[in-house]
């Protein structure tokens, strides 16, 4: 059995056939070859997949593609301009050297960038309990604090 | 990790969402939020043959004031539930509450209806919605029926939902004048799942107790009351050595969890510090 869905990513649409089962993370990865959403503990923990749908932060591990079914979703890929240049998010954690390995980078970039959605100019306790579904095993956090503050002031 | 095949089904009505589960029985799961069904079927410890989701019922969602009090449709989210002024006026325990359930982008997609009929142990809903003493209102083909908190957590991730039935609203009363709600859990660093929480609803006059209730949640193999701690305190002072007092009984009678997280012992220890903790909180904001 397959479901025939269309989800608008990242400002263009596609329609595909999809087993019901098939997780979003999978289709963003494997079936729209978009590889910068990362799959980490794969248990709604570590915030590795999350990814903005219908407006807000969602660990797209734990989400069925079928659930996107006319749904907008925006992923790493759709934070910078086309021409490339960063999304101030982007450019605060290169600035601020707010990353480590790097793995956790995408799920942290936008879970900020619903966080500063929300919340225009957080203290840095809200960024900390805002960002708290996002791990980081490099034991970074100051720098992503450090980072998200930054940007808070350019946007 | 993937779900085993399953066939889908995104009813748009709760009638045919009811006739859905006629037709499959046991056979089928209802999908609210899916932040914990999702994980169970990943993890193969459940495998429905059939899964109905009620993301396209639109009017499953909802947060309206009803006779001073609240009516809350399943499928709201925390986050809903968080952020709203009603909630955080009418009920501010029940908006803190959702506000301290897992992670922002858990409470964005999970669901009070999903956390409620899924009944974990280690919820953070059930305590409070114990302590507001909601109603639960039910919906199977052709009938409709109310289920009062108290009899709605039967056991270990059982409800006195049947099998034909989906939940559709939760009721919470108007709390009379005088009264405080709070709500305090001692949670997993990791996971932010109750290792134990309490919540209560008190009621004073003149520094006396009139009335409390209290939600524990996170203790045993399912939410419960706390009716030794507030039969003891109903019409006494609500200093802090009366309160303490009373909130040494808050483990009476609770059969304790024991894990890897916690002892049973230091879980009853838990139950009475956040007990008491609770109720200094409750009384003080019952003014």
């Amino acid at each position: 059995m397959t479901v025939t869905i269309t989800v608008e990513v990242n400002g263009e649409s596609y329609t595909n056939d999809v087993e019901p089962r098939l997780l979003l993370t999978h289709y963003i990865r494997e079936v729209l070859n978009l590889t910068g959403t990362h799959v980490g503990c794969d248990t709604s923990n570590c915030g590795a997949c999350t990814i903005i749908l219908d407006g807000k932060a969602v660990k797209s591990c734990t989400v069925l593609a079928v659930r996107a079914n006319g749904g907008k979703v925006t992923t790493i890929e759709g934070l910078a301009k086309k021409n490339g240049e960063l999304h101030p998010l982007q450019d605060a954690f290169w600035e601020k050297h707010g990353l480590q390995c790097g793995f956790c980078t995408p799920g942290m970039i936008m879970s900020a960038y619903d966080l500063l959605s929300n919340n225009p100019n957080p203290s840095e306790q809200d960024i900390r309990e805002g960002m708290s579904g996002n791990l980081c095993r490099c034991t970074g956090y100051h720098n992503i604090v450090k980072a998200i503050e930054y940007a808070a002031q350019k946007m | 990790m993937i779900p085993r095949a399953f066939e889908y089904h995104a009813p748009t009505s709760v009638a045919e969402a009811a006739s859905l589960l006629d037709q499959h029985g046991d056979s089928a799961k209802l999908l609210a939020g899916g932040h914990s069904l999702l994980p169970l079927m990943k993890l193969r410890l459940a495998q429905p043959e059939v899964v109905i989701d009620l993301a396209k019922i639109s009017d499953l969602s909802y947060i309206r004031q009803s006779n001073g009090g609240l009516s809350i449709g399943a499928m709201t989210t925390y986050a809903d539930i968080e952020s709203s002024a009603d909630v955080q006026s009418l009920a501010p325990a029940l908006a803190e509450t959702a506000g301290m359930v897992a992670d922002r982008q858990v409470r964005n997609m999970g669901t009070i209806g999903g956390s409620l009929a899924h009944s974990d142990p280690a919820g953070d809903l059930p305590a409070i919605i114990l302590a507001l003493g909601a109603q639960m209102v039910t919906s199977s083909s052709g009938a409709h029926r109310t289920i009062a908190a108290d009899d709605f957590f039967v056991d270990l991730f059982t409800t006195a939902l049947q099998p034909n039935e989906i939940l559709n609203e939760i009721q919470i009363p108007a709390l009379p004048s005088g009264t405080g709600t709070a709500y305090a859990k001692f949670g997993n660093k990791a996971s932010h799942y109750a290792i134990v929480g309490i919540a209560a609803v008190l009621t004073a006059s003149g520094g006396k107790c009139q009335s409390v209730r209290i939600g524990i949640t996170g203790a045993g193999a399912k939410a419960t009351r706390a009716t030794s701690v507030e039969n003891a305190l109903t019409g006494a002072s609500l200093d802090g050595a009366t309160i303490k007092a009373a909130a040494q009984l808050a483990s009476d009678g609770i059969d304790f969890n024991e894990d890897v997280h916690a002892s049973a012992e230091y879980r009853a220890h838990l139950t009475r510090l956040y007990t008491e903790r609770v109720l200094l909180e409750a009384a003080s904001r019952a003014g």
